[in-house]
């Protein structure tokens, strides 16, 4: 009797960006008489520089090869094919140092299996932490989060027991739970990374946090940009839904919750969280003012529980593993892990889940194996487009919520985009302004024109026709754009060019 | 913008119980919780700078000009005092250099963008954006908006062509500061959802929905936009014209029923611009196309401004003096009377004009013409409601103020499209269906109050023309049967035996849904439904139109409706009750002032010795102690050869009566007919005297809305004609040999108030004191009633009557298969003679017929082409648009235009009661037609002959 074989081959973006996809065409077509041979599109491990990343499972053992640039067109048999991987030193990924040195409590699925597999999903923990939510019941379920520190991994960083609590005290027939899966920052992909890669555990946080605040339905806004996410929350609900696990008497109990997908339409802001109630409401991305907190007065006017997707992820992982193996980790503000995600230059771009801390000198050199280009390390910016330049003398900074909060800047949603010394720093500056100009909702003034002011100042001084007073009048737009904008879009547009204009001062003009 | 600054809190006054302590700027303050900052702020006369809120308006926080700060703020963010409430001991700073210097900031933002041509901006000193630059030291000689410090500017909004295709106003788009307040205008105020923000971030830019421009898109220039635009984007022609206005005469509007109060603003004692006033009770700050802009008709050249004789109706017009006009009258009407007998004369009071001059002319017929014979237009709209509302609850007029129905759970539209017709209630209706009220529309149309953005009647009831009373009486039968009424209402406040008799007659099965499904062309489950929803909702108010009234059961269906009402206990609190949406400004002061022949003024009883003798010793003269001729009696006397003589204030009876050819011969068999009016109307070609009368922007007294609210009105310049309407009246009197001697309009109001008990405690002086009154006005309510029959029907008990249906005589047949239905649009008003002499006309001045597709292709009708439109009265001509929104069978039409003559095929049907007639209901047939009927043609020609005015 033949060993039963299992191929792996990722189906997520990145991946497949790289052909992913026709590997698996080609290796279907190989395997098309071999019944002992299974094709399974995993997610991702996160590790991108590697895919697309196909491994081959033969007797439990499970080693994989990388496959980016490699043709395998012309080969006519799997055994061919098999006899071609072997030769290609393959490893198990589990054993490098960039997941060795993870601590992947959210993120613990991610590459290792189907993603829309349910009893793989349910035989690797997932419903035990709704389960234990509905042991517990409502309020213990909150208390739970508010024990295990988390917080919003969207960029705000607000304690997300406080923010269900508040919901859950609100006295409303109707309420909902909204993600917001409009991951819009460059250089991040963690939120697309659960979707593609666990969407059960984003769709279980989601039903947990409904339970224990009281809402029956749920929306999450996902970005246009995501089809592939799109297709697999798509399929997960049906799955769920067809398995007692979305809809009615959930479990058997009597809860009811449903989920609601709504696409955006390509606009950055509405990742903000009152523009995009006002989007998934169906109409125009304008920001709204608050108060009123959506955790009050919300989607249609009900009491809203918002959250990032990795954060109802990370609710899932803290019922299942209790709030402890979370709050273990981190201090201060900045318990539990942070999924970074580190991009730009550099040789080992992926997704890097750490306790907070981490400094950025072992996220470049010890994740990522320093720049593609080779060259040396000049800036890394911080929390998306939106986030601080940081230049090499600060590169030991640990990045906590804290820490980053202290020099100006935020973590944001946790991307680290890394450049070498051939950037041009005053274009990074006026990029800053320019993605305002073309993002800004368009409702308050300092964003609206103040960016656009912005750019043209930043040409002049770039232009070196700028006087002082010039400088001194892009300082106080930067000051009146943070201090007086109606949303964190244009009050935190100053953040990256103050930075460059503080760390990389002679690099403001060409 | 309006000129004459009214202080603008910001946002909205908030409804709570609560009250919440605080500082601003070190000052102990007490504000309702909810409240912002901002608001708190205004009304402790601190003034915080604003650009995008409004409090019309929900706080929107787009120009952050309003920023503060306050000791519990964190983060780097100042909050705007608009969006943010003031909280429980929260200290706020409104003003401190850090504060100043960002709002300097921002105005330069605002300022980079904008053009820097105050001086030629016909905005300049009546400009937000150039106040708050004055406020923050950017303005610099002649308050022209300084350069800023924004030198290298590469984007601009600047150069973009003016949007100038509305004939009322202008949109600059570079003058727009995006602060969307022209947006939440159309949203919010107005309800027509026609403006929206295009684009995003700096390219962000206002547009009128999907269209080119202003006049193609949805807007139905109510004005609110430019009213709300603080800076010039969105300014009156009249102001780009004339300039800034530099004074304000507050009034009341001439048009409608809802009687918006209005800032007449002018310059060098010209009117410049009608601008809404705030402080209106009827309209808080809003208004509709007609009485924003359509005012220009009060300078038409049209406008006869002298008197005019003639002896026979052939015969020219010659212009003479008032003294020669008026002894003219009153020699002919004396001749008459002594000829023919007292009661060969009468008169006519109008709807238009003020109490004051409604009451005179009353006065005058039952004084020194000594007769009774003395009608009012109101015969031709609301008589049955008058009637049926006298007869049940006592009195005769609607129960509620207007913004009752911010308060309404159910609100049952029957018969009426306020979207055209009362426009600016229309607006408050929606909004309260926008926050969750229920909405039932009983009407054979698919009209604007069906659907339109953000509306959706959750039951519409197409029913036919005529089976009105069916359908309320399937209402109370379901109200009944399903024990849906609220009995201990009925047993504490209504007349028991009345309801027991009422009660087994509407449960009689004749009255279920599934037994009028024929009559009414309904479906039975949706009446019930219907029915269900209005019984059982908490606050469920009526509002009822000509739709109503006009049948020949009018004053049935008034008092079927007040049965409902009565029945589940909606009548006598706020949010219910049982309203009539009033066509005209003064159609309710003109009924209230006497002016039917059975009444005199205050709806005391003709007969009762008692009442009479208090006038009668007021005005020492006997009155008759019979009630006098109403029109249609005197059309009939006329036609008849006993009546000679008519004194018409302000009605065009040979356009607004039904069977026009009938009046014309009535009014040709006439030896005197006197009209007193703006035009020449259709009416007055058949006159002898023509006494220029004076437009609502000369007059000085009162107008009474729908909602019985006494508004003041007041003159801006003198009379045209150089007589104010009462002084024509009192020489006409003199000239007959009664003694009057007004001196002013207030004297007339001070009579009327010693007279009328409901008008006891009104008076000039307390009118300007509180800005309005609604009557009744008397020692218990000093300040009005805004709701009757609170505790107690005005009549006591309450009275349920029987309400037998009685199907009109006017039925389809083969010959005249169709039903014809007549009403109004929204930029045309009444018989038009004051809106075809505006920029109206733009939107069209002809009545249109509104056909079924199906009725259209089995006749062979085209969309937009001439058809004959023929009843056993009459026919004419006119242009048919094909439409779903009129149910097959049925057949539409307006009244607006002369040409049309619509009513040339109306009936002489009329109301059992009131002799209300029956415009809504005839019986026609359509066909293509080639040319005008000959009527038409005829009449034409014979009109130009009578108009004539001999050149001097």
């Amino acid at each position: 009797m033949t060993d039963l074989i299992k191929i792996y081959i990722p189906k997520e973006t990145s991946a497949c960006s790289v052909g992913a996809d026709s590997i698996a065409e080609k290796i279907n077509l190989l395997t098309q008489e071999h019944q002992h041979i299974s094709i399974v599109r995993n997610g991702s491990w996160g590790a991108f520089w590697l895919e697309p990343f196909v491994e081959i499972e033969i007797n439990g053992k499970r080693t994989g090869s990388s496959y980016l640039n490699k043709d395998i067109s012309h080969l006519s048999s799997i055994e061919e094919f098999i006899d071609d991987f072997n030769k290609s030193k393959p490893f198990n990924i589990l054993e490098t140092e960039f997941i060795k040195q993870q601590t992947r409590l959210v993120f613990s699925r991610i590459g290792l299996q189907n993603p829309l597999d349910v009893d793989e999903y349910c035989n690797s923990g997932g419903y035990k932490g709704l389960e234990k939510s509905f042991e517990i019941g409502q309020q213990k379920t909150i208390d739970e989060i508010k024990k295990s520190g988390l917080n919003g991994r969207g960029g705000a960083a607000f304690p997300t027991g406080i923010k269900m609590q508040t919901v859950f005290d609100q006295e409303a027939k109707t309420k909902y739970v909204a993600c917001n899966a409009d991951e819009g920052d460059g250089g991040t992909f963690s939120d697309r990374l659960i979707m593609e890669c666990d969407p059960f555990s984003l769709i279980e946080g989601m039903t947990i946090a409904a339970y224990s605040v009281g809402a029956s339905h749920g929306y999450i806004y996902l970005r246009s940009e995501y089809p592939l996410a799109k297709y697999f929350l798509t399929e997960a609900i049906q799955i769920l839904k067809s398995n007692n696990l979305l809809g009615e008497n959930i479990l058997g109990k009597n809860f009811t919750f449903d989920i609601e997908l709504r696409i955006g339409a390509g606009s950055y802001v509405c990742g903000e969280e009152t523009a995009m109630m006002e989007s998934i409401e169906g109409k125009r991305g304008l920001v709204r003012s608050k108060p009123p907190l959506p955790a009050i007065k919300g989607l249609f006017n009900k009491p809203t529980l918002i959250n990032n997707v990795i954060t109802l992820a990370s609710i899932s992982a803290i019922l299942l593993q209790g709030n402890e193996v979370f709050s273990q980790f981190g201090s201060g503000k900045s318990l539990g892990t942070m999924p970074y995600q580190l991009c730009g230059n550099i040789k080992q771009g992926g997704l890097i889940e750490v306790p907070f801390g981490i400094t950025l000198n072992e996220m470049i050199y010890d994740f990522g194996a320093g720049t593609l280009s080779d060259k040396p390390v000049h800036a890394v910016q911080i929390g998306g487009p939106l986030g601080i330049y940081l230049p090499a003398h600060l590169f030991n900074t640990p990045l906590t919520v804290e820490s980053l909060i202290d020099i100006n800047g935020a973590l944001g949603h946790g991307g680290v985009i890394v450049f070498d010394d051939s950037t041009n720093m005053a274009l990074q500056a006026k990029f800053a302004m320019d993605f305002c100009q073309k993002e800004s909702c368009g409702k308050c003034t300092p964003c609206r024109i103040g960016s656009v002011r912005g750019v043209e100042l930043i040409d002049k001084i770039y232009n070196g026709t700028a006087v002082k007073a010039d400088r001194i009048l892009l300082e106080e737009l930067c000051e009146t754009m943070e201090t007086t904008s109606l949303c964190a879009m244009g009050g935190m547009t100053p953040n990256p060019v103050r930075s460059i204009m503080k760390y990389f001062p002679n690099e403001m003009t060409n | 913008m309006s000129s004459l600054k009214e202080i603008d809190h910001g946002t909205p006054a908030v409804a709570s119980t609560k009250t919440l302590s605080a500082k601003i700027n070190g000052v102990s303050i007490t504000v309702t919780e909810g409240t912002s900052i901002m608001r708190a702020a205004s009304l402790n006369g601190i003034e915080i700078p604003k650009l995008c809120a409004s409090d019309n308006l929900e706080s929107f926080g787009s120009c952050r000009l309003c920023i503060v700060d306050h000791k519990d703020r964190t983060g780097f963010g100042y909050p705007s005092s608009c969006t943010t409430p003031i909280t429980e001991g929260m200290d706020v700073t409104t003003h401190n250099e850090k504060l100043t210097h960002l709002r300097k900031n921002l105005m330069e933002l605002y300022i980079s963008d904008h053009p820097l041509d105050c001086n030629t901006c016909s905005a300049d000193g009546d400009c937000e954006l150039q106040d708050q630059a004055s406020e923050l030291n950017l303005l610099g000689a002649n308050n022209i908006l300084k350069p800023t410090r924004f030198n290298s500017i590469k984007n601009d909004h600047l150069g973009q062509p003016i949007d100038s295709s509305n004939p009322y106003f202008n949109f600059d788009p570079e003058k727009c500061i995006v602060c969307s307040r022209c947006v939440r205008a159309c949203n919010e105020v107005q309800g027509t959802y026609a403006l929206s923000l295009h684009d995003r971030s700096y390219d962000t830019q206002i547009k009128p929905g999907i269209a080119e421009n202003f006049l193609e898109s949805e807007c139905v220039s109510c004005g609110a936009c430019v009213q709300s635009c603080p800076t010039g984007s969105l300014i009156e022609k009249t102001v780009v014209e004339k300039g800034i206005p530099d004074k304000a005469v507050l009034t009341t509007c001439g048009y409608c029923g809802v009687g918006c109060s209005f800032k007449a603003e002018l310059k060098n004692d010209e009117v410049v611009r009608m601008t809404p006033s705030k402080d209106g009770k009827a309209n808080h700050g809003h208004s509709c196309v007609k009485g924003r802009f359509a005012w220009g008709y009060t300078n038409h050249v049209d406008r006869i401004t002298k008197p005019m004789i003639r002896e026979k109706i052939t015969d020219s017009w010659q212009e003479v003096s008032w003294d020669r006009a008026v002894s003219f009258a009153a020699d002919k009407l004396t001749k008459i009377q002594k000829e023919y007998g007292k009661q060969s004369i009468g008169g006519i009071t109008s709807a238009r004009t003020t109490n004051e001059e409604a009451f005179i002319v009353q006065k005058l017929i039952r004084t020194a013409f000594g007769n009774n014979n003395v009608d009012t237009c109101a015969r031709v709209c609301h008589s049955p409601t008058g009637y049926g509302l006298k007869q049940t609850f006592g009195t005769s007029a609607g129960t509620q103020n207007f913004d009752s129905v911010l308060e309404s759970d159910v609100i049952f539209v029957i018969g009426a499209n306020p979207v055209v017709a009362h426009p600016v209630f229309a607006s408050q209706i929606k909004k309260r269906i926008r926050q969750g009220a229920k909405l039932i529309v009983a009407d054979p149309r698919r009209t604007e109050m069906v659907e339109s953005p953000h509306i959706k009647a959750d039951y519409h009831l197409p029913l036919l023309p005529g089976s009105n009373v069916p359908l309320i009486n399937a209402f109370s039968h379901i109200a009944v049967t399903e024990n849906l009424i609220d009995q201990n209402y009925i047993d504490q406040r209504c007349d028991i035996e009345t309801f027991n008799d009422w009660k087994e007659f509407i449960s009689l099965d004749i009255h279920a849904p599934e037994n009028i499904e024929i009559a009414t062309g309904l479906n039975a489950t949706q009446i019930r439904e219907a029915a269900r929803l209005y019984a059982s909702g908490k606050n469920s108010a009526i509002y009822y139109g000509l739709g109503v009234t006009e049948h020949s059961q009018g004053s049935t269906m008034v008092m079927g409706m007040a049965n409902l009402a009565m029945a589940t206990g909606n009548v006598g609190s706020v949010g219910c009750g049982v309203n009539p949406l009033r066509g005209q400004n003064n159609v309710q002061g003109s009924c209230d002032m006497g002016s039917f022949p059975h009444e005199l003024a205050g709806y005391q009883p003709i007969e009762n010795d008692t009442l009479r003798g208090a006038f009668e010793k007021k005005w020492q003269v006997t009155i008759q102690n019979k009630p006098g001729m109403r029109s249609l009696n005197m059309f009939d006397a006329a036609i008849a050869g006993k009546f000679k003589g008519i004194y018409i204030q302000g009605e065009d009876f040979v356009q607004s009566e039904p069977n026009i050819q009938h009046v014309e011969e009535a009014f040709k068999s006439m030896e005197c007919v006197i009209v007193q009016d703006l035009f020449l109307t259709e009416t007055a070609s058949y006159a002898h005297v023509f006494f220029p009368a004076t437009s609502f922007l000369e007059k000085d007294g009162t107008f009474t809305n729908a909602e019985r609210r006494i508004n003041r009105v007041r003159p801006i310049m003198e009379p045209i004609s150089g007589k104010h309407e009462w002084e024509i009246t009192q020489d006409l009197a003199l000239a007959m040999g009664y003694q009057m001697n007004y001196s002013s309009s207030s004297e007339i109001m001070d009579e009327i108030s010693q007279l009328a008990p409901t008008f006891k405690g009104v008076s000039f002086d307390k009118l300007d004191k509180l800005g309005s009154v609604q009557w009744p006005c008397n020692d218990e309510a000093p300040e009005g009633t805004p709701i009757m029959h609170i505790g107690e029907f005005v009549k006591g008990k309450g009275t349920f009557i029987l309400t037998e249906y009685v199907p009109t005589t006017e039925r389809a047949n083969r010959k005249y298969p169709l039903l014809l239905t007549t009403g109004r649009n929204l930029t045309q008003y009444n018989v038009g003679t004051q809106t075809r002499r505006t920029a109206n006309i733009i939107w069209g001045e002809d009545d249109v017929l509104e056909i079924h597709p199906a009725d259209a292709s089995t006749r062979g009708i085209n969309n937009e082409t001439l058809v004959l439109l023929r009843s056993r009265k009459g026919e004419t001509t006119l242009k048919a648009v094909i439409t779903e929104n009129i149910p097959l069978g049925v057949v539409y039409t307006t009244f607006h235009n002369p040409e049309t003559g619509a009513n040339v095929v109306t009936t002489e049907n009329s109301d059992w009661a009131t002799n209300c007639p029956e415009y809504k209901v005839t019986a026609v047939e359509v066909e293509p037609a080639e040319h005008r009927s000959e009527w038409q043609i005829n009449r034409a020609k014979e009109l130009a002959q009578f108009r004539q005015i001999k050149s001097t």
